[in-house]
């Protein structure tokens, strides 16, 4: 069985724990395991990068030492903005003697090294390169058929380091989605900003962008909008009556590309999170679609 | 040093100043003190610039008044002025190889910045080679007679001017094209920048010239597969791939076009870009160079997977009748070619924008490639000139990206110099079929030709939209009544300051330059260098534009860089012109430093053999001993140093000479 260090993060503990919830148990379908790390810290987060980046740095780098520590070959990150963080300061440590000095420094005052390997990986990326869409395909026992989904990326695992797919045109999550039977509505937005943090520091222009998103899905006739990241996941699915009040009503599911992995394969729909959604999905069981596929 | 005391010669030195260049660096003065003291020099001097005529004079008269016979000269790289001296030794009544040139100025005085040091420097340099020169013997250049004849690589534009011009002068040249016709990326133009002659115009009556000519043999639909030899006796293997029509019987009457079972084209026209049909049978254009049909095996029905069925009815066949044209059994054949220069204008190939997916192309139907609307604004194009898109309508408003795949370090860094031009051409011809509105999204307006910013201003003049920004995308996503169902852009307009949205029928992206897929393939059987970005590299970029570093072989036009048609053209006449002067000489003079094997010494272990990167070195089967052609030897003694027997030895690099060099560097502390 193949062990990845898990670095959850404070979303998946918190707003976004329909990802954990439904992220462990697909994992374990898979036959994959996943090792949190022990007592791990801040990523270092997209907003103190701003305010600090050499001190973000040195935050993430306690995560990356552990993770080295820990010994497993590769480490996952399932929150894009942690899965960025990580990843940039690492491209720093390489890049930059000056931030390597200081974060060498820091890490040696809790007698940590960090050689900079470890390679911190999306989930996505795992699940579509390293297991493989065979493999997951053949765990699929409900296929999604019927189940009309915009895929949504967002822009952090692209962007800037498009490691494992097009920074423009990502596919990976579609090809992953249809291996579970859904069919994909052409998304032209879907590496556009969903708002980030700036819907809680400017509500108007952050609001306009989530808006903008969930419109297009409603207009491009998706079911649900499916992502790979909490805050995006929060930002189209936390904000639906202010939306309405400003501008029109576009209620649409969003959900984690987990949750509907968690689907395909069976799983418990109340186990995966499914409920937690402001706007919930429609109970997948209840569908005739899924009714005509024996379970 | 012993050896040197005891050779009997008389060295003459002389340190250059090149102005300041090195006397700035180095104390000349000193160091012409310090080698007037070593053994075996007669004379030392200092001089201001040597390379000059007072200089050259200065070492011949010396030469006659003092009997020296070996000469030392310190002052810049060999490779700038080593042919000058040694002509002025010869002139002077020396063999020229009794000369040898210290580089004390891109060696010392430019790369280092302490002036006593760099003094120290040129006195152990000039130490090195006086012992060195002492150990110089004799040798004398050959002369190798030159074959006449010239093959050009590639039928466009370039090969096709650069084979009229040696044609011309009464040489016999070979034109090999691996398409059926000549007339490369030109051919495809509608019109031509920024004058507006219509491409067909001006490029076909070269073609069928060249066809006509008696000093040109042309060889379409075929490929170089090897090259052979060296400068002045090149043998070239050319593969001729089977068009099932025999050339010489075919009149280009077209009956078996119009008679083949198919009664309708049905496909991929490589022509017109796609956007065209075309029959299994069936000749490129209407202008295309030899008049002669081609049969495509992969789609005629009379074959199989490209392997012959005979299954046909075979209409093609009756309705060529007498001329029996067609022979569905010919075969690829391989024919030898002897030549002495070789042009190499295999041209380039445009950027493939799915590269560039934000801009939609092979996702939104009415995304084009510019080369795509050349076709489609050409009145022998699919539409007869008719500008309708894939959806059947006419385009009301058209956006023109510039830079695609250009000047993008995700892409390729360089401007392909072409774009902007052709991009208001397109314009132009787009506005003049259509009327449409038209925008231009550009990243700078590059337009450094005769003419060309003239015509940018007629544009701008003409109404034509010029936006300053890096598109960001096209998409489909609607946000107003406006945009539904439109290609949007969305841009930063850099003039204005604020990001556009703006709505199009139709896309147009001016896809950039690129080396030839196979451009590596091509660069290895030439013997030729290429540039990071792939295309061939010429010798010096201001000096040897069209030059490379294989004597003998020349480059022209887009594979050696991205150009437009007058430079394209101006360069192949350069490269015809730098052959005919090689082969109008009658012979190459050989550099005598070549390699050559001690007979009685190699023990036919053969390790030299695959290391030559100049394939000089034939195993003797009968002799069983190597054997170096001095033809094909560059002197880079690579089989010198590898030769476990020391058997080879290397002319002006013998032992003696380079431990004498040795010595003399180390001499001095």
């Amino acid at each position: 069985m193949t062990t990845y260090s898990y670095f959850p993060g404070c979303s998946l503990k918190g707003i976004g724990r329909a990802y954990e919830e439904s992220l462990l148990p697909v994992f374990q379908a898979l036959d994959v395991k996943l090792e949190e790390l022990e007592d791990w810290n801040c990523c270092g987060a997209t907003a103190y990068m701003a305010v600090d980046e050499v001190k973000a740095c040195v935050m993430a780098s306690r995560n990356l030492a552990m993770a080295e520590k820990l010994g497993h070959k590769e480490m996952i990150a399932p929150c894009s903005a942690c899965y960025l963080v990580l990843n940039k300061t690492k491209h720093y440590l390489h890049e930059s003697p000056a931030v390597r000095g200081v974060i060498e420094k820091a890490l040696a005052d809790v007698n940590l090294t960090y050689n900079g390997n470890t390679p911190v990986r999306h989930p996505l990326d795992v699940m579509v390169r390293d297991i493989g869409l065979d493999e997951i395909k053949k765990r699929v026992k409900r296929p999604l058929t019927g189940l009309k989904v915009a895929a949504y990326y967002g822009c952090q695992i692209v962007r800037p380091y498009a490691t494992f797919d097009d920074q423009y045109n990502p596919t990976t999550m579609d090809r992953l989605l249809e291996a579970l039977g859904c069919t994909l509505v052409p998304f032209p937005l879907k590496t556009r900003c969903c708002g980030a943090s700036l819907t809680g520091t400017l509500p108007e222009p952050g609001l306009l962008c989530s808006k903008i998103i969930l419109a297009e899905a409603i207009k491009r006739g998706a079911d649900v909008i499916a992502t790979v990241c909490p805050l995006c996941q929060f930002n189209l699915d936390g904000y639906h009556d202010k939306i309405a009040a400003k501008w029109n009503d576009c209620r649409i599911p969003t959900v984690y590309f987990t949750q509907l992995m968690g689907l395909a394969f069976g799983l418990d729909e109340r186990q995966l999170g499914l409920h937690r959604g402001f706007v919930a999905m429609k109970p997948w069981s209840a569908q005739p679609a899924a009714a005509a596929v024996p379970a | 040093m012993d050896a040197t005391k005891k050779q009997d010669v008389r060295i003459g030195f002389y340190i250059c100043h090149c102005g300041s260049n090195i006397a700035a660096m180095v104390d000349c003065p000193a160091v012409a003190r310090y080698v007037e003291k070593l053994p075996g020099v007669v004379l030392s001097r200092d001089y201001k610039y040597m390379c000059s005529d007072p200089g050259q004079e200065l070492i011949q008269k010396d030469i006659k008044e003092h009997q020296l016979d070996r000469v030392v000269v310190a002052s810049c790289s060999p490779l700038l002025h080593e042919h000058t001296f040694r002509a002025a030794v010869e002139a002077g009544g020396l063999n020229p190889f009794f000369f040898h040139m210290v580089n004390i100025r891109e060696h010392d005085s430019w790369v280092h910045t302490n002036k006593v040091e760099a003094t120290e420097k040129a006195k152990a340099l000039a130490h090195a080679a006086i012992q060195r020169v002492a150990k110089h013997k004799s040798l004398e250049v050959k002369k190798v007679p030159i074959h006449p004849d010239v093959l050009v690589v590639g039928g466009g534009i370039a090969g096709i001017h650069a084979a009229m011009t040696m044609a011309n002068a009464g040489k016999k040249v070979y034109l090999v094209e691996r398409e059926p016709s000549i007339g490369g990326h030109m051919a495809k133009f509608d019109k031509t920048f920024p004058t507006l002659d219509c491409a067909a115009c001006i490029l076909t009556p070269k073609m069928s010239e060249v066809g006509s000519h008696p000093n040109i043999t042309l060889l379409t639909y075929s490929e170089v597969a090897k090259m052979d030899g060296y400068v002045g006796n090149y043998t070239v293997t050319v593969k001729r791939k089977p068009r099932y029509v025999i050339e010489d019987q075919c009149t280009g009457c077209q009956e078996c076009i119009a008679n083949c079972v198919y009664k309708e084209p049905k496909f991929h026209d490589e022509f017109n870009e796609g956007l065209g049909k075309r029959k299994p049978v069936y000749i490129p254009f209407p202008q295309a160079t030899p008049q002669v049909v081609a049969i495509d095996p992969k789609v005629c029905l009379n074959f199989r997977n490209g392997v012959l069925t005979d299954k046909c009815k075979k209409s093609c066949v009756t309705a060529c009748g007498e001329k029996k044209a067609i022979d569905f059994t010919q075969q690829e054949t391989v024919q030898d070619i002897k030549v002495g220069t070789i042009i190499v204008t295999t041209g380039f190939k445009t950027f493939d924008a799915k590269r560039v997916p934000q801009y939609g192309y092979g996702k939104f139907p009415n995304v084009y490639t510019a080369l795509e609307i050349e076709r489609l604004v050409n009145a022998s194009g699919p539409t007869a000139g008719h500008v309708v898109m894939r959806d059947g309508r006419e385009p009301k408003s058209i956006g023109i990206i510039h830079c695609v795949g250009s000047r993008d370090k995700k892409t390729n860094r360089w401007c392909s110099r072409v774009c902007c031009m052709y991009s208001m051409k397109l314009a132009h011809l787009l506005k003049e079929h259509t009327g449409a509105e038209i925008y231009s999204f550009y990243i700078d307006m590059r337009t450094p030709g005769k003419g060309y910013e003239e015509f940018y201003d007629k544009l701008l003049e003409e109404g034509v939209h010029f936006i300053r920004g890096r598109v960001g995308e096209v998409t489909d996503w609607a946000m107003s009544p406006e945009e539904e169902g439109k290609l949007v852009i969305r841009v930063e307009d850099t003039l204005a300051g604020y990001v556009r949205r703006i709505p199009f029928d139709m896309v147009v992206l001016a896809t950039g330059m690129e080396p030839q897929a196979d451009a590596q393939d091509v660069r290895r059987m030439f013997n030729m260098s290429c540039g990071s970005e792939g295309f061939f590299l010429e010798r010096h970029p201001k000096l040897a534009p069209v030059s490379t570093f294989t004597e003998g072989i020349f480059i022209a036009g887009a594979c050696q860089g991205p150009r437009d048609i007058p430079d394209t053209v101006a360069q192949a006449g350069a490269a015809a012109a730098e052959a005919l002067a090689l082969i109008d000489k009658g012979h190459i003079e050989q550099e005598p430093n070549t390699a050559f094997i001690l007979d009685d010494e190699c023990c036919g272990c053969k390790s030299c053999i695959p290391l030559c990167p100049y394939t000089a070195i034939t195993f003797d089967e009968s002799k069983k001993k190597a054997t170096i052609n001095e033809a094909l030897c560059k002197g880079c003694g690579t089989c010198v140093a590898a030769c476990p027997s020391g058997s080879i030895v290397q002319n002006l690099f013998d032992d003696e000479e380079i431990f004498s060099e040795i010595d003399g560097v180390l001499a001095h502390d």
